[in-house]
C-alpha cells in the first residue's frame, strides 16, 4: 500500500478541472491496488478548493502561505520535492497544462524520479506502471515503461479521465507550515492579461466553419469565408491560422484558445490535434474537411469528407446558395 | 546577450501512413522528409531577433547525427551565428532526461544569458527536455512564451494560460524560456541563404569530450512498444462524386437545424 499523490491545479481561486480528472484516475488505481490519495494543494486561502475536493481524496495536505498567493514553478517543486522524500508515493500526478509541463520536469530531476507526460492512461501490469501516450499529432500510440524506482512522476492530459467523484471518500486535512518563507525568487509574478474580446463571440455561435492550416495561403481563406457566409455561419480557426496573424485570436479553437458548442461545428484542412479537439467536445455534430484519410480529426468527427478543400468547399458552397434560391 | 537555443529535427508526419518498425519501438523513418521542429524554428527567430536588437550571440545545438545538421545550417542561415552538434550514435536509446543531461553539459561551458528551447516537439510530445535543462543547470524558467522584452538585466515574459489567458513576470538572467508557437513570424530561409552559412562554425562534440558514459545517460523512462491507435467507430465517410457528397452535406446541416 502506498500513496498517490495528485497536485491539485487552481488558478484565480478557482480549481481546474484537471484536477478532479486526476482525482478519479488516483481513486481507480486506488481501488485496484489499496492506495490512498492523497491531493498536495499549495496557495493562499485555499480552504474553498481543499473543500471541493474533500469527498474525492483520502487526505489532503496544505501549504498556506502568502507567497503561495501566484504560482511560482520552483516553490512547488521544492516543496513537493520534500513531501515525496517524506512519504515515498508510488505516483505523483501532474496535470499536462502549462504550469504542470514546467513544474513536473523540474521535479523529477530534482527528486531523481523517472517522468513520462501527457500521459493518456496508466496501468498497472503485473505491478509494472505503464503509461499510455501518444506519438506523431496521435497517429501512433505507446506504451511507456519506467527503470525501477521507488516513485514515479506522471504528467496527465486535461480530458481524458472523468470528472466525476469515485468511492466513497472524506479527507483528512493535514494543515503543514510552508518552509521556504525565505527561498529568494529569481522570478516575480507581475499581472495576467486576457485576450482581446473581438466582435464575434464564437463561443455563441450555433454553426462554426472551422479554418486549419491545410489552408496553405492567408488568400485563401476567403473560400471558407465565403462558405461560412453562404450558410449564414461563423469562421473560426485552428491556433496555426493565429499564430500566422492570419485571423485574430479570438477566433482560435482550443485548450490555449475558446470553447465552442455550436450546434454544427465543420472542420476545414484541420488534422484534429488533441488542443483543438478539447475546445470542441461540447459540439453537437462535427463534420471534418480532410484529404489525409488517416487524419486523427477522423477519429471523432461524426462525418467526414475525404478530400481536397479546394476542390470541394467550392462545390458545398455553390450547392448552398443554389438551394437558398430555390 | 548570449543566447542558446536547443533545436530538433522532426519528421513530417502529416498526409503519410506511418509504419511501425520491426521493433515495435518506434516508426519507419527512411521514406519521411524531416523538418526543424515548429516550435524550435520560432526559438530561434526570437533569439536572433533579441540579438539582433540588443547585440550578443546566438548559438543553435542538438543531439543528433549527420542528417541533424540540416536544421542546424537553417538555423545559421536564420542568423544564428554558430551551432553544435553533439554525436551520441543512435539518439533513440535515449530518453528526454538523456538528452537534457547532454544539452547542460554542453552549455553550461558556453557563456549564455538565456537558453531557449520550443515548448515541445513534435514527434514525440514530451514536452521534458527544456525545463529539465534549466533544473540541471540550476537556473529560473518560464514555459509556453508567447512575449519576451529585455529589461534592465532582467527578462519580461508572458506565459500563455489555458484559455489564451496570458501571465507576466519578471525572470533574473540567465534563465531558460521554452517558446510557444506564434510568438513571432519566422522568417523565410533560402537555399542561397543555407548556402551563404555554410561558411559560419558548426562544432561537432562527441560524448566522450563532454565526459559522459552511455551508463549515466540510461534512460529511465522506456518505450515498450508503439502501436497504431486502437479502433474507433470513427466518422462516417460521406462517399461518392462531389454532387453527392454535396446533397448529402446539406441534409446533414438540414437535419441539424441550421440550414434556414
Ligand atoms: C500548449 C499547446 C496549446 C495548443 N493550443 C491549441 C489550441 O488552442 N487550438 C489549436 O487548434 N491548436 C493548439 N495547439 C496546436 C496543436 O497541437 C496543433 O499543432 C494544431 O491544432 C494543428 O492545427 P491544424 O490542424 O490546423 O494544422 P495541421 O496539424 O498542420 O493539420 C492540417 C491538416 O490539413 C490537411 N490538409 C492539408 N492540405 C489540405 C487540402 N488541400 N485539403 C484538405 N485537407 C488538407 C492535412 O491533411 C492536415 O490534417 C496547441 C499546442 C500546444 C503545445
Amino acid at each position: 500500500m502506498s500513496e498517490l499523490f495528485v497536485v491539485a491545479e487552481h488558478r484565480l481561486g478557482e480549481i481546474r478541472e484537471i484536477t478532479f480528472e486526476m482525482l478519479w484516475k488516483a481513486g481507480e488505481l486506488a481501488q485496484e491496488h489499496s492506495h490512498t490519495v492523497t491531493a498536495i494543494l499549495l496557495g493562499h486561502e485555499v480552504s474553498p478548493i481543499a473543500e471541493s475536493i474533500s469527498d474525492r481524496a483520502d487526505k489532503i495536505i496544505i501549504f498556506d502561505d502568502e507567497r503561495l498567493k501566484n504560482f511560482n514553478a520552483d516553490i512547488y517543486k521544492e516543496t513537493i520535492a520534500g513531501l515525496i522524500e517524506e512519504s515515498k508515493p508510488i505516483l505523483t500526478l501532474i496535470g499536462n497544462t502549462s504550469r504542470g509541463m514546467e513544474l513536473a520536469p523540474c521535479l523529477a530531476v530534482r527528486a531523481g524520479l523517472p517522468l513520462a507526460t501527457d500521459c493518456i492512461d496508466i496501468m498497472f501490469k503485473d505491478d509494472k506502471l505503464i503509461a499510455q501516450r501518444q506519438m506523431y499529432s496521435g497517429k501512433i500510440f505507446s506504451d511507456v515503461s519506467f527503470a525501477p524506482s521507488a516513485g514515479y512522476i506522471l504528467t496527465i492530459r486535461s480530458g481524458v479521465f472523468s470528472k466525476d467523484r469515485i468511492g466513497d471518500r472524506q479527507a483528512e486535512i493535514v494543515k503543514k507550515d510552508f518552509p521556504l518563507k525565505d527561498m529568494p525568487l529569481k522570478k516575480d509574478f507581475i499581472e495576467f492579461v486576457e485576450t482581446a474580446a473581438g466582435d464575434v463571440d464564437i463561443s455563441q455561435a450555433e454553426l462554426l466553419i472551422s479554418v486549419g492550416r491545410g489552408i496553405g495561403e492567408e488568400e485563401n481563406i476567403s473560400l471558407v469565408k465565403e462558405l461560412a457566409e453562404a450558410l449564414n455561419g461563423v469562421v473560426s480557426c485552428s491556433r496555426p491560422i493565429v499564430d500566422k496573424n492570419w485571423l485574430p485570436k479570438h477566433l482560435q479553437v482550443g485548450t490555449s484558445g475558446k470553447s465552442v458548442s455550436p450546434k454544427v461545428y465543420i472542420a476545414v484542412g484541420i488534422s484534429g490535434a488533441f488542443q483543438h479537439m478539447a475546445g470542441v467536445s461540447g459540439a453537437g455534430t462535427i463534420i471534418a474537411i480532410n484529404k489525409d484519410p488517416k487524419a486523427p480529426i477522423f477519429r471523432t468527427a461524426d462525418y467526414g469528407i475525404v478530400d481536397d478543400l479546394f476542390k470541394i468547399v467550392p462545390v458545398l458552397k455553390d450547392r448552398v446558395l443554389e438551394t437558398k434560391k430555390g | 546577450m548570449d543566447i542558446v537555443v536547443c533545436v530538433k529535427r522532426v519528421p513530417l508526419t502529416e498526409e503519410v501512413d506511418l509504419v511501425i518498425d520491426g521493433q515495435k519501438k518506434g516508426i519507419k523513418k527512411d521514406q519521411l522528409a524531416f523538418v526543424l521542429n515548429d516550435w524550435d524554428n520560432y526559438a530561434i527567430e526570437e533569439a536572433v531577433l533579441l540579438t539582433e536588437k540588443h547585440g550578443g550571440t546566438v548559438t543553435a545545438i542538438t543531439v543528433g547525427n549527420e542528417d541533424d545538421e540540416e536544421v542546424l545550417r537553417r538555423c545559421l542561415a536564420m542568423g544564428a551565428d554558430r551551432a553544435i552538434r553533439i554525436e551520441a550514435g543512435d539518439t533513440s536509446r535515449f530518453d528526454s532526461f538523456g538528452i537534457s543531461k547532454m544539452l547542460s553539459r554542453v552549455v553550461k561551458d558556453l557563456p549564455f544569458d538565456l537558453v531557449f528551447t520550443g515548448v515541445l516537439a513534435d514527434d514525440d510530445y514530451c514536452g521534458m527536455v527544456g525545463m529539465m535543462v534549466a533544473e540541471q543547470l540550476g537556473i529560473t524558467h518560464a514555459n509556453m512564451v508567447t512575449a519576451i522584452e529585455i529589461e534592465d538585466g532582467k527578462v519580461r515574459t508572458t506565459s500563455e494560460l489555458e484559455g489564451g489567458l496570458g501571465e507576466v513576470s519578471l525572470i533574473e538572467l540567465p534563465a531558460l524560456l521554452a517558446i510557444q508557437t506564434g510568438i513571432n513570424e519566422p522568417r523565410y530561409v533560402s537555399i542561397l541563404g543555407i548556402r551563404k552559412a555554410a561558411k559560419k562554425e558548426l562544432k561537432v562534440m562527441d560524448l566522450s569530450e563532454l565526459g559522459m558514459s552511455d551508463e549515466e545517460l540510461s534512460p529511465m523512462a522506456i518505450i515498450d512498444e508503439v502501436y497504431l491507435p486502437p479502433e474507433t467507430e470513427g466518422a462516417q465517410i460521406l462517399a461518392g462524386d462531389p454532387d453527392k457528397i454535396a446533397s448529402d452535406f446539406l441534409e446533414i446541416l438540414t437535419k441539424k437545424g441550421v440550414m434556414e
